[in-house]
């Protein structure tokens, strides 16, 4: 087997056994980056030299048994607006181009701790500002399954990097579906976790309230030792919440016998396309078949979830990318008079055209007069949300659903309406709008050959009932192909 | 000006809390470092750093409002206030707007027309932001962020004041209960306490409020007196042209002894306030709060009763006495070691402020070990040293907190009790000036105080007065 084929978990042990190194691991990630990464473009950053030292330092410690976790010596990308000391880190924007951080984020450093090794920074929407890896000012991230469509945002790096093998696994971060929805894009398994499960420490925030960090893989089993690596109950983050367990990969279990799953029938109305529609259902049926209790039921309040989650996220977002002006560290222009223009230029040339929008978007929100209007009945729309989900997990372990409506649209087609391209994450927002843990998990291909996500949704902190049920179906669904390898073979039958 | 005038006042008072670290970092608070060193991520608005709330500034700001009899806010939440300021380097500031910590309060204050409540709105936590500093040579500005991040509570009273006197009285109330609280120095000429003034004045009699300005740059008592009459003068001669007050806020030159508009109300800034996510809100049990107010130490008004009561000092003595918390503090504890309160009392009253006012000091800056005062009035009361010694021992215990006792060793600054060689002295005095003893004798009493002086110099001083009278007025006769 090709090493870059293999799992995180996979990796980590030929490493433990020592047939492979931490250094050869690397190299091969590397490679398959010089070869692939012109066309795909997934990744802003990647310091060779700097992984390969890194990974020697790693294989010493692993060799003296310093470093004995399962994930040590992997290599992983980390999405570029979750900060890496000395290792610059842009959010894709014009604005942080050459921003390099004093400081690594706290999910970096647990990383670090696992013995993983950074091989370089991904691709994404701009400020993590859109559902298509195309408001990066680096270029689009192109999708490996086909390559005039897009990967899905804002993590479309992470996740199209993942399935075209340059890595084994990835960060990315979720304020609205950013994991969810380019996983289900790319065929790979992404987990955005419990709000206040990672620490949010060095994640450049876009809508504070609403981010997560999370892992993503090309199994659940990797899912749930990245997620063990990097979930920690973090003093500088004081959204972050101690866990009663920080064990994940216990829930790796073939069996759902009892596990009460509910399908939201808002979720199966207009605007789905019929045949993710056909594959989740399928799914579900496989869940029911080994023993699932598997009914619909109503979960209400679904067309509310993407307007209170555009005014919430865009707010927070006009205030949290406050701090880009110009004054201490990124883009600042050439010529300004005074300190209004160097903050008006600075910020209309350092931003690209959707970060302004929902800044202005944010701003007009939480503006006097308007604010009780719009951001207030956000808030409130956000609370009877959330309540909604409570009912709903009075009776079901976990919700299952679709993570994004269609599959990958082609480069170009979602900017021209950014209406439509925001009603795409209508599966997805409510989660964060809820702060629960969903994973999405590839189901199948559609006629054009592209794969297709099923998103599992837990109450908080029950991250162990989604992983259990992702796993056992990933077990009878059997390993999902690679872009390549699926092309030659037509895609995985269900 | 043929109509009265009323003036109404409120005053929103910024206090700089007295925590070793920041609000939302571990960074230090000491004032003085050179620029950017006392900083970190979270306090420079680096992208991805995130605050957590230092709890001693919770802690601060209920005693205060314990103290100020507010209502304790028990689920205080913080709010983002959004502006563009190159000082405050995220450019919003974490402050309190929809939920304060305290609320509804009051002091009483006491002026020449007697007591007065003055009612407290709120009192909220904020972050305070760095120094700009404009460089005109170099035609740039320069930003030091140490005191980005500094805890600062915000004190807004209600407009229940109605002149500069009231308005005096209550900011020095408030520095007094904060400053025995240990919760601030409250140095308004340093900015760790700050006044604006909100001013209107209407028609003695009327109901309904004038329309208020709000007046900034307030360094000192006397700055805000004279603004205080500088705007309400100013606002009166508009009405009476016939004009109207605009709403807006004025920036006050005290060496101009003038005012200038620096925005009006139409260019007031709409700064979106938002509840701050990165923040969750703070929960207050009643047990808390009870630890806060059973920590609470005395207060200046109960001590001031207790001075007069339990050691029969005078009211204005104890109100002197008490006028700062470092000197109450060594009133007291000198007063327990040598259990001579009065001797104490005096020495501060007397000395101790003369010699602060030489200096240009305030009673904070005392650094006077209560050991050392307790000895001298030990020292004075046994007799083993005169006044005039005493006097000059406490100049050396107020500036280099010297202890007399080692002090008057080894300087031989003892009284000389031997009677009997003070008498050899002063038969030979006596020998020395016949003049001066035929002039005693014929009348002249002034005689008597020349011949002490001679006898204390040639004594260097350490005679005992009352013993040198005594033998003088016995060989005279």
């Amino acid at each position: 087997m090709e090493l870059m084929e293999m799992t995180a978990a996979r990796l980590g042990e030929e490493i433990q056994a020592g047939t492979i190194t931490a250094v050869q691991a690397a190299e091969a990630a590397l490679n398959r980056i010089k070869e692939k990464d012109k066309e795909l473009n997934c990744f802003i950053t990647v310091e060779e030299e700097a992984a390969l030292e890194k990974a020697a330092a790693v294989q010493k410690k692993i060799e003296s048994g310093e470093l004995s976790g399962p994930l040590a010596g992997v290599p992983i990308a980390v999405k570029d607006n979750i900060c890496t000391e000395g290792l610059r880190t842009t959010c894709a924007s014009a604005m942080l181009n050459d921003f390099v951080p004093p400081y690594s984020a706290e999910a970096v450093k647990k990383l670090e701790k696992a013995g993983m090794v950074i091989i370089g920074k991904t691709n994404m929407d701009e400020f993590a500002m859109g559902s298509t890896t195309e408001t990066s000012f680096f270029g689009p991230t192109r999708n490996p399954w086909d390559l005039e469509r897009v990967p899905g945002g804002s993590s479309g790096g992470s996740c199209a990097a993942v399935a075209a093998g340059e890595c084994s696994c990835a960060l990315g971060s979720d304020t609205g579906g950013s994991i969810r929805q380019p996983s289900s894009f790319c065929g790979v398994t992404g987990l955005k976790p419990t709000y206040g499960t990672v620490s949010r420490y060095g994640l450049i925030a876009y809508g504070s309230s609403l981010d997560q960090i999370g892992p993503i893989a090309r199994d659940v089993t990797d899912c749930a030792l990245l997620l063990e690596a990097i979930a920690s109950h973090d003093k500088k983050d004081s959204t972050s919440m101690p866990r009663e367990e920080y064990d994940f990969s216990s829930a790796l279990q073939k069996d759902v016998k009892g596990l009460k799953i509910g399908i939201p029938r808002d979720y199966f109305g207009e605007g789905l396309d019929p045949e993710v529609a056909e594959a989740v259902r399928k799914a579900a049926d496989i869940l029911k078949e080994h023993g699932a209790c598997v009914e619909e039921f109503d979960l209400s309040l679904v067309e509310y979830a993407i307007p209170a989650y555009y005014v919430i996220a865009s707010a927070e977002a006009s205030s949290n990318l406050a701090r880009f002006d110009g004054v201490k560290y990124g883009y600042r222009t050439q010529e300004f008079e005074g300190l209004h223009d160097m903050y008006k230029k600075s910020r209309s040339e350092g931003f690209g055209e959707e970060v302004k929008r929902r800044i202005m978007l944010g701003s007009f929100v939480l503006s006097s007069g308007y604010y009780d209007a719009y951001y207030l009945k956000a808030l409130r729309t956000k609370a009877l949300i959330r309540k909604a989900f409570d009912r709903a997990f009075e009776k079901y372990d976990v919700i299952l659903g679709p993570a994004a409506p269609s599959t990958a649209p082609r480069l170009g087609d979602s900017l021209k309406d950014p209406l439509k391209m925001y009603l795409g994450d209508v599966y997805t927002v409510s989660a964060n709008l809820a702060g629960l843990p969903g994973i999405c998990l590839p189901c199948g291909l559609d006629g054009k050959g592209l794969p297709i996500g099923l998103q599992l949704l837990g109450d908080c902190f029950q991250e162990k009932k989604i992983l259990r049920a992702a796993y056992t179906y990933e077990c009878v669904r059997g390993q999902f192909y690679q872009p390549e390898s699926s092309r030659k073979e037509g895609g995985v039958r269900l | 000006m043929s109509r009265q005038y009323e003036t109404v006042i409120g005053l929103e008072v910024h206090v700089e809390l007295a925590t070793q670290t920041k609000i939302f970092c571990a960074c230090s608070t000491a004032f003085g470092g050179e620029p950017n060193t006392h900083t970190c991520p979270v306090c420079t608005g680096m992208p991805g750093a995130l605050p957590v709330l230092n709890k001693k500034v919770v802690e601060y700001a209920m005693a205060v409002g314990l103290a100020t009899n507010c209502k304790i806010t028990r689920h205080c939440k913080f709010d983002r206030k959004n502006y563009f300021y190159p000082d405050n380097p995220q450019n919003y500031q974490i402050s309190q707007l929809y939920a304060p910590i305290c609320r509804n309060g009051y002091v009483e204050i006491e002026t020449e027309s007697g007591s007065k409540k003055i009612g407290i709105h709120e009192i909220h936590m904020e972050e305070d932001a760095g120094k700009l500093i404009h460089d005109e040579w170099e035609d740039c500005s320069l930003v030091d962020y140490n005191r980005s991040g500094v805890p600062l509570i915000e004190i807004v009273s209600e407009p229940d004041m109605r002149s500069a006197e009231e308005v005096i009285a209550y900011l020095d109330k408030l520095r007094l209960i904060i400053q025995y609280l240990g919760a601030s120095d409250c140095r308004l000429q340093e900015g760790s306490m700050r006044a604006d003034v909100n001013l209107s004045v209407r028609e003695a009699g009327a109901r309904e409020f004038g329309t208020r300005t709000e007046m900034k740059n307030l360094n000192s008592f006397k700055a805000i007196a004279r603004a205080i009459e500088g705007e309400r003068a100013r606002q009166i001669e508009l009405l009476e042209e016939g004009k109207q007050v605009v709403q807006e806020t004025r920036r006050w030159d005290d060496n101009k002894e003038a005012s200038h508009a620096m925005r009006s109300k139409e260019d007031a800034r709409d700064y979106r306030y938002f509840p701050e996510p990165d923040l969750p809100p703070v929960d207050i049990s009643e047990e808390w709060i009870e630890e806060v107010r059973s920590r609470q130490p005395e207060l200046r008004t109960e001590k001031l009763l207790r001075y007069q009561k339990e050691f029969g000092i005078p009211q204005y003595d104890a109100e002197l006495l008490t006028e700062s918390r470092k000197m109450a503090e060594l009133f007291e504890a000198a007063a327990a070691i040598c259990g001579n309160p009065k001797k104490v009392s005096n020495w501060l009253m007397v000395d101790t402020m003369r010699l602060l006012k030489e200096n240009g000091q305030e009673p904070e800056e005392l650094n006077i070990s209560p050991e050392y005062l307790a000895k001298l009035v030990e020292l004075t009361d046994s007799g083993a040293i005169n006044s005039s010694v005493a006097r000059k021992v406490f100049r050396h215990i107020f500036y280099e907190n010297m202890d007399p006792e080692k002090y008057i060793e080894e300087k031989g600054l003892k009284t000389v009790n031997d009677e009997s060689a003070l008498r050899e002295t002063i038969k030979r005095i006596l020998e020395e000036n016949p003049k001066s003893v035929s002039d005693y004798r014929n009348g002249k009493e002034k005689a008597l105080g020349f011949l002490v002086g001679q006898t204390m110099k040639e004594m260097k001083g350490k005679a005992n007065p009352e013993m040198v009278n005594r033998i003088l007025k016995e060989l005279l006769q």
